[in-house]
């Protein structure tokens, strides 16, 4: 690899192992680079792993001790397995399958809420300002403009996946990850989270699973396949979607299984 | 086949009518309580019944000779069982809930089964034996019987209803709320604090109500450690009344029955409040 697209690399894995009980590794040995400001898409069948390496990446799995991490995952550089956890997801911010704002917070408190939960006290005009930008990201602001002080459980599913998606923003981390935001959306609020996304890329990278492949090949740049744990095949979407290396890949995404 | 068919409807039919007569039969008692409580406790209801003290044996002596109400209230208890379960709240909650917490973080953790095991322990201790505990404990080192007592033995009871409504509320709450808030980067403090005991605080306010409607009505532990009192009685280190309490010292005087009746209304109704109250809170989230 050239020095140029060495530079452009935002997250590694190196030779990453992740097991949910001892001696059987649910990710096997993953080597991958993902290159900065691109859309990254994580495919494969269920259990072949993949929410499981994305979680890795903001040490999601150390909320259950019996989850061990083995290998290195670089950000920027940095080892975040050697780093402080509040610190690594702040580089990566995450969106989970299903919408979950704060129920006790209003849409404004939910998008500051990155700042609010962790003491920081921003001066107001900056609070109304990050919000706003936030909210615009993600196309939500002309909708709840005049609400931003009710819940922000009283929106429609849709649109409280896009202001976690707000909410993620306003800490303005390098890397997004997500973990099926759309699949418990309708296909218009889909739709709209799919061309948010495209938007958002020259501003930072995402990386995202997803069990639905024309979602894959509408706003991906790069793709990842995951069988049982292995890596088998990661390329540009374009590239795997027309003449795909492995065998497994191309009856996958033939829909002979999964 | 068709009589088979009808012995069978026929069976049906008397299981229903069997299963409807017995559930009418448990609410039996209920009525008659509440019935029986009303009928007989009303009369004595009325404004000095909140605002004097429990009469002395003589006063109802001669109120009944004149064939008046019994003059005086149950002030000193009302503000005894405020004091008393005042104390009881501020000490059972904040432990409750901490409990609570590690519990519902811990589940799986041996330390958490004893906590559960000993809070089950707790619970299932007769209340006079709390009691007897509590006087021991501060009773007696105090030289005096005491709310400040009676309050801590009620803490006692209090305290493993309020961990079990604590973990059973936290365990609800799904765990995505508590990944969002990590995946914010907050630190694991600012999430039980800021996020989760808020989204829970319905249910944890519930289930305080629940134990202080359970301990209020308890007499056992506090005729061992606060004792009584025909005084309205603030401070916490002397001798003071509370609503059970006063309806005990009612029963031992042939000339102070009718108050019985009266208090034990008062006390039913404040309980069933709190319980409705309690009801109302679950029922508002429930649709929220």
């Amino acid at each position: 690899m050239d020095a140029e697209t060495q530079n452009n690399i935002i997250l590694k894995f190196d030779d990453v192992s992740i097991s949910y009980t001892p001696g059987v590794n649910a990710v096997k040995n993953v080597t991958a680079d993902i290159r900065k400001n691109s859309i990254t898409a994580i495919m494969g069948p269920s259990g072949c792993g993949k929410s499981t390496l994305l979680r890795a990446v903001n040490r999601m799995h150390e909320l259950y001790p019996h989850i061990t991490t083995t290998g290195k995952i670089l950000i920027n550089g940095i080892d975040i397995l050697k780093t402080d956890p509040i610190k690594v997801r702040r580089m990566a911010g995450m969106v989970f399958q299903r919408p979950n704002p704060f129920p006790t917070m209003s849409i404004y408190q939910n998008v500051i809420a990155g700042y609010s939960l962790n003491g920081i006290n921003l001066p107001k005009q900056e609070k109304d300002a990050i919000v706003e930008e936030c909210l615009r990201n993600v196309g939500l602001w002309d909708e709840v403009k005049d609400s931003l002080n009710k819940k922000g459980t009283f929106l429609s599913g849709g649109q409280q996946q896009r202001l976690c998606i707000a909410r993620a923003l306003a800490l303005k981390p390098d890397v997004l990850l997500m973990d099926e935001p759309t699949s418990a959306l309708d296909p218009i609020a889909t739709n709209r989270i799919e061309d948010l996304l495209v938007g958002l890329k020259d501003q930072l990278t995402i990386v995202i699973v997803t069990h639905n492949m024309s979602q894959a090949a509408r706003i991906s740049d790069y793709s990842m396949f995951m069988y049982l744990g292995d890596l088998v095949e990661f390329d540009s979407t374009q590239k795997m979607f027309t003449n795909p290396n492995d065998k497994r890949t191309e009856e996958y995404l033939n829909g002979r299984f999964g | 086949m068709e009589n088979k068919l009808k012995i069978r409807k026929f069976k049906d039919k008397a299981f229903f009518i069997a299963v409807c007569a017995f559930s009418a039969l448990a609410a039996v008692p209920l009525v008659a309580i509440i019935v029986k409580v009303v009928m007989k406790g009303y009369k004595q209801l009325n404004m000095d019944f909140f605002t004097e003290t429990s009469p002395t044996t003589f006063e109802a002596m001669i109120a009944k000779a004149s064939g008046s109400l019994i003059p005086g209230g149950v002030l000193n208890g009302l503000t005894g069982t405020l004091i008393m379960v005042g104390i009881a709240a501020v000490i059972s909650i904040p432990f409750g809930i901490m409990c609570g917490v590690y519990l519902s973080e811990k589940p799986k953790a041996a330390f958490s089964g004893l906590i559960r095991f000993l809070s089950e322990l707790i619970q299932g201790i007769p209340s006079i034996i709390v009691g007897m505990i509590v006087y021991s404990w501060i009773v007696l080192p105090l030289g005096s019987y005491s709310a400040l007592a009676g309050g801590v033995s009620l803490a006692i009871m209090m305290l493993p209803l309020v961990i079990r409504s604590t973990e059973e509320t936290l365990k609800m709450l799904p765990s995505s709320l508590k990944e969002a808030g990590l995946a914010l980067g907050c630190s694991y403090k600012s999430v039980i604090l800021k996020i989760l005991l808020p989204s829970a605080a319905g249910g944890l306010f519930t289930g305080v109500l629940l134990a202080i409607s359970r301990v209020m009505g308890e007499t056992a532990p506090l005729m061992l450690t606060a004792l009584g009192s025909t005084l309205v009685n603030w401070d916490v280190t002397a001798p003071t009344s509370a609503l059970p309490l006063l309806i005990w010292e009612f029963y031992n005087d042939p000339n102070l029955v009718d108050m019985i009746w009266s208090s034990s209304l008062l006390l039913l109704v404040i309980v069933l409040l709190l319980n409705l109250a309690a009801k109302a809170i679950v029922n508002k989230r429930r649709t929220a």
